[in-house]
């Protein structure tokens, strides 16, 4: 049996006055890509913030490596190794590409043989390496928040929504870079683009209404359109 | 090309100096209009100094101070108080021991602003971080108090200040005569936006105030504490405040207990206009509003006292979130 | 209990004509009943949009200059009174408008430092007109005649004015009962307003912008439509103290520590509730007079003691009433009314 890396206690959550996570039962299990599926508003990205820090759970308890980390602050929870990639990809228009790395590179010096992997994987982000970050494209902008994910070792990363508005040719690389993250981290990953969850994910839980309403095993899921259906209401195929 | 495109963009930092040719032809007598540009960009310098503090922490923490404007009175007071005791050394003829009682009056404002700034922090601002009404609130409290304060300890009535022996004078050119005073106020402020510039730019904590003020919450999902940051940024915001106030009581050289609410309009416009955040803008805004008050009282004194209300409509039909705004994602 | 006092004060003001018969009592009274409209009327700015402003003033200022004006011009008539009022009601609108739109393009905190800077140039240009304002001096004119003092309202057999439970009968104790009916019904009209289907949704734009506008409800109008009927209230109020006053100057409707008391006033009272408005107004009058009083018996007793008698100079009350007004904004964020009317947590 796998250690889990996370794990989420009946974890509720609200934003204002209103709740948006209700109970919310998740066991990320280490290494690998898994992915949480669900209907626009039914809590995903609320579930990445509460684990990230930015929102707080008011009850329930978020274990992260073992540890309690529920009420902590987001800022420490990065420091114990935890990357998010928000859905507006949460890059700093006015600084350039490389400040925009810096910030996330331990004590602001890269890893050469990490900033040699990313210009691999992304060789946008070297190309425009000096240029302010508002100026890149969409999906460049998309490469650099995730580039700032892995420009250090981390031991989860959390992405909401990669591939929204992105090309269909960007989005097979990027699964082709994902995989090669998966070998050394785990990725918890929002996604509405099914081709793009069911080609990397291990494990898939459905989120409906603040709740967890489907756990279970990504080629079980993708393969019964019964469930899909059911679950999220309408065939997924119809979403590539 | 049009006038928007020509002032789009980094050409934007060249207005001052546009206003300042057009103030040429309009004024025609180029004594005068020396005089005048000194007392312009001196009194944009001190401007700035008052209002780059506030336009940062407004920027990273979307905090607004109402009371921003009682750090600027407590270091006119201070250094007119320091001035005074050490009025010896003043009023010597030892350029030495002048600059010791101005810069000792200059520090303990500027100390004075910074530990008031961290003290207010902690227990004005802190407590209702993230409620703008509140926050509003509390602070207009707090300038109420500290207005008070003053008529406390200084009494109400005018206090002169007097500048050093060696600020005295004026240097005179041919026909022009300029203030030491002046060249002084803008050779500080200048100095004091290059070190605040090479800070935001050259220094990690720089990077940090910057990222910061364009997404706080991303910087602390990097792993930072901005509060931390903020707090700092806040004492300095302060310290220069009391720093922008006591030069100008030494601009002034008689000062009353409303200066704090004289200059509060000028630095809420200047950070309204430079745009909320940045200190480009905010030497921009300062420097605008210093040249365009002294030209106007110049052509056309009936209107001169609503400079900083025309000088704010103009830009901001122009461009709404001022002339540098920080990029928000 | 909250509205127990509300009425108590209203009543007290109803009588004080023949509880107090000082001519100061009399002003302290009419003051208080406008200052109830002008700050209700900030309240349903404050309390039902959660924007502060700092020009509200200026909406009470063109009532009161435009009554005024008219009154200078036309001569002491009501048709003065209503045209020049109604012009200044009309700017008013047309300013609320202007600033209602413009709070909308920039956020709460900018807005409130544009209004800042607005107000300031009301009070310059209010200087800079003199001919027309009266500049730093004002403007002083004549009333209706109901309104003089030397109008008998009811005569006895000689001719003489009829004084009943000692207090006489003339225009004076018209002009004040005037200004109370009307500070009256425009306050009872602003509590119809918010407790009418408008007053609602105002509720819901207050509490959730958002999910106010994704209900169907225009936000943008609807903040408008608040300025401009907090707009006209602040106007009418403003007609009100011109026609009492018999002066209008900017110190006594334009300045910048008019709407700080208002401030005051709505924030310790309670925002949102309309029954904050009155007991703020009433609360901050008294403090004004026997704060000072207080302060003036503890700098006596504290004569010898070194700065504390400075800082318990009457003049002073407002560091004690800033430091007040801090610790009420930590503690009690609702206000006095705001507190009291809060349902107990079971």
């Amino acid at each position: 049996m796998r250690q889990d890396i996370l794990t989420l206690d009946n974890v509720c959550a609200d934003i204002a006055q209103y709740h948006i996570l209700h109970d919310i039962n998740l066991n990320i299990p280490k290494g690998g890509v898994h992915v949480l599926l669900g209907r626009n508003g039914a809590g995903k990205t609320t579930t990445l913030r509460t684990i990230m820090g930015v929102l707080h759970a008011h009850s329930g308890s978020i274990k992260f490596d073992g540890q309690d980390i529920t009420k902590y602050h987001s800022s420490d929870i990065a420091q114990m190794g935890v990357a998010y990639v928000p859905e507006n990809m949460g890059i700093f228009g006015g600084l350039t590409v490389e400040e925009n790395l810096r910030l996330a590179a331990n004590k602001g010096k890269f890893d050469p043989v990490r900033l040699k992997r990313i210009y691999t994987l992304f060789p946008a982000i070297e190309k425009f390496w000096d240029k302010a970050a508002w100026s890149l494209s969409g999906g460049q902008k998309q490469m650099l928040a995730i580039a700032r994910a892995i420009i250090e070792p981390r031991k989860l990363i959390l992405i909401d929504e990669p591939t929204k508005g992105l090309a269909p040719s960007i989005i097979d690389n990027m699964i082709e870079a994902f995989h090669e993250f998966a070998k050394e981290t785990t990725i918890l990953l929002v996604e509405q683009n099914f081709h793009f969850a069911s080609s990397l994910g291990e494990t898939v839980n459905v989120v409906e209404d603040g709740k967890i309403i489907h756990s279970g095993d990504m080629k079980e899921f993708a393969q019964d359109k019964d469930l899909q259906t059911r679950l999220l209401s309408l065939s997924l195929d119809q979403h590539q | 090309m049009t006038l928007n495109n020509l002032l789009s963009g980094n050409n934007i930092r060249f207005l001052p100096v546009a206003i300042a040719f057009v103030a040429l032809i309009m004024i025609g007598n180029p004594s005068i209009w020396v005089t005048l540009t000194v007392a312009g960009l001196a009194m944009g310098m001190m401007i700035f100094l008052m209002a780059s503090g506030l336009s940062l922490i407004f920027g990273l923490m979307d905090v607004m101070n109402f009371s921003h404007s009682a750090f600027v009175a407590f270091g006119a007071f201070i250094a007119a108080s320091v001035l005074g005791r050490l009025s010896g050394w003043n009023e010597s003829d030892s350029v030495l021991l002048n600059m010791l009682a101005l810069f000792s009056a200059l520090g303990a404002a500027m100390v004075f602003g910074m530990i008031a700034g961290w003290f207010f922090e902690k227990v004005i601002i802190k407590p209702v971080y993230q409620d703008h009404l509140r926050q509003i609130l509390i602070t207009v409290g707090a300038l109420i108090v500290s207005e008070q304060l003053i008529l406390v300890i200084w009494g109400g009535v005018p206090i002169n200040v007097a500048r050093p022996q060696f600020l005295q004078s004026s240097f005179i050119i041919g026909d022009i005569s300029i203030e030491i005073y002046r060249v002084f106020a803008v050779f500080l402020g200048t100095a004091a936006f290059i070190v605040l510039h090479l800070t935001l730019n050259r220094t990690r904590i720089g990077l940090l105030v910057r990222a910061g003020v364009e997404n706080r919450e991303m910087v602390e999902a990097l792993g930072f504490k901005v509060e931390r940051l903020f707090i700092g940024v806040f004492v300095v915001g302060s310290g220069l405040a009391a720093l922008g106030g006591a030069m100008w009581a030494g601009y002034e050289t008689l000062i009353t207990p409303e200066i704090g609410a004289h200059m509060m309009i000028s630095i809420f416009v200047v950070v309204i206009i430079g745009g909320l955040g940045s200190i480009e803008g905010s030497l921009l805004g300062a420097l605008i509003l210093g040249l365009v008050g002294n030209y106007m009282a110049f052509l056309f004194p009936k209107m001169a006292l609503a400079t900083n209300m025309l000088v704010m409509i103009v830009i901001l039909m122009w461009r709404p979130y001022g002339l540098r705004p920080m990029v928000k994602s | 209990m909250v509205w127990g006092i509300v009425i108590v004060i209203w009543l007290g003001l109803a009588l004080s004509p023949f509880l107090f018969h000082d001519v100061r009592s009399q002003q302290v009274a009419a003051r208080i009943c406008v200052f109830i409209v002008l700050v209700a009327s900030y309240d349903l700015l404050i309390g039902y949009t959660g924007i502060v402003s700092f020009a509200h003033t200026i909406f009470f200022g063109l009532g009161a200059y435009g009554a005024a004006t008219a009154l200078r011009h036309m001569g002491p008539g009501w048709d003065a009174i209503v045209i020049g009022g109604g012009i200044g009601i009309v700017m008013a609108v047309i300013l609320a408008i202007f600033i209602g739109l413009l709070s909308l393009r920039v956020k709460a905190i900018f807005f409130t430092m544009v209004t800042l800077a607005v107000a300031s140039v009301a009070v310059v240009l209010v200087s800079q007109f003199s001919d027309f304002t009266g500049g730093e001096d004002g403007i002083t004119y004549k009333v209706p005649k109901l309104f003089k003092p030397a109008t008998k309202l009811l005569v006895d057999d000689d001719g003489h004015v009829v004084r009943w439970l000692g207090t006489k009968l003339n225009g004076k104790l018209a002009a004040f009962y005037s200004v109370f009916c009307m500070s009256l019904l425009l306050y009872l009209a602003m509590i119809r307003i918010v407790n009418s289907p408008l007053g609602t949704v105002l509720k819901a734009v207050r509490e959730n912008e958002t999910r106010a506008e994704a209900i169907g409800y225009r936000v943008v109008t609807y903040r408008t439509l608040v300025f401009c009927i907090s707009a006209v209230f602040a106007a009418i109020a403003g007609i009100i103290y011109a026609v009492w006053l018999k002066y209008t100057g900017p110190e006594t409707v334009l300045s910048f520590s008019i709407n700080i008391d208002i401030l005051l006033m709505v924030v310790i009272g309670g925002m949102g509730t309309m029954s904050g408005a009155v007991i703020g107004v009433v609360l901050l009058n008294l403090a004004q007079y026997y704060l000072r009083d207080i302060m003036q018996l503890g700098a006596e007793a504290t004569a010898n003691l070194p700065l504390i008698p400075e800082l318990l100079n009457p003049d002073r009350w407002l560091l004690w009433l800033g430091l007040s007004f801090i610790l009420l904004v930590y503690f009690f964020p609702a206000g006095i009314a705001g507190t009291m009317l809060k349902p107990r947590v079971k």
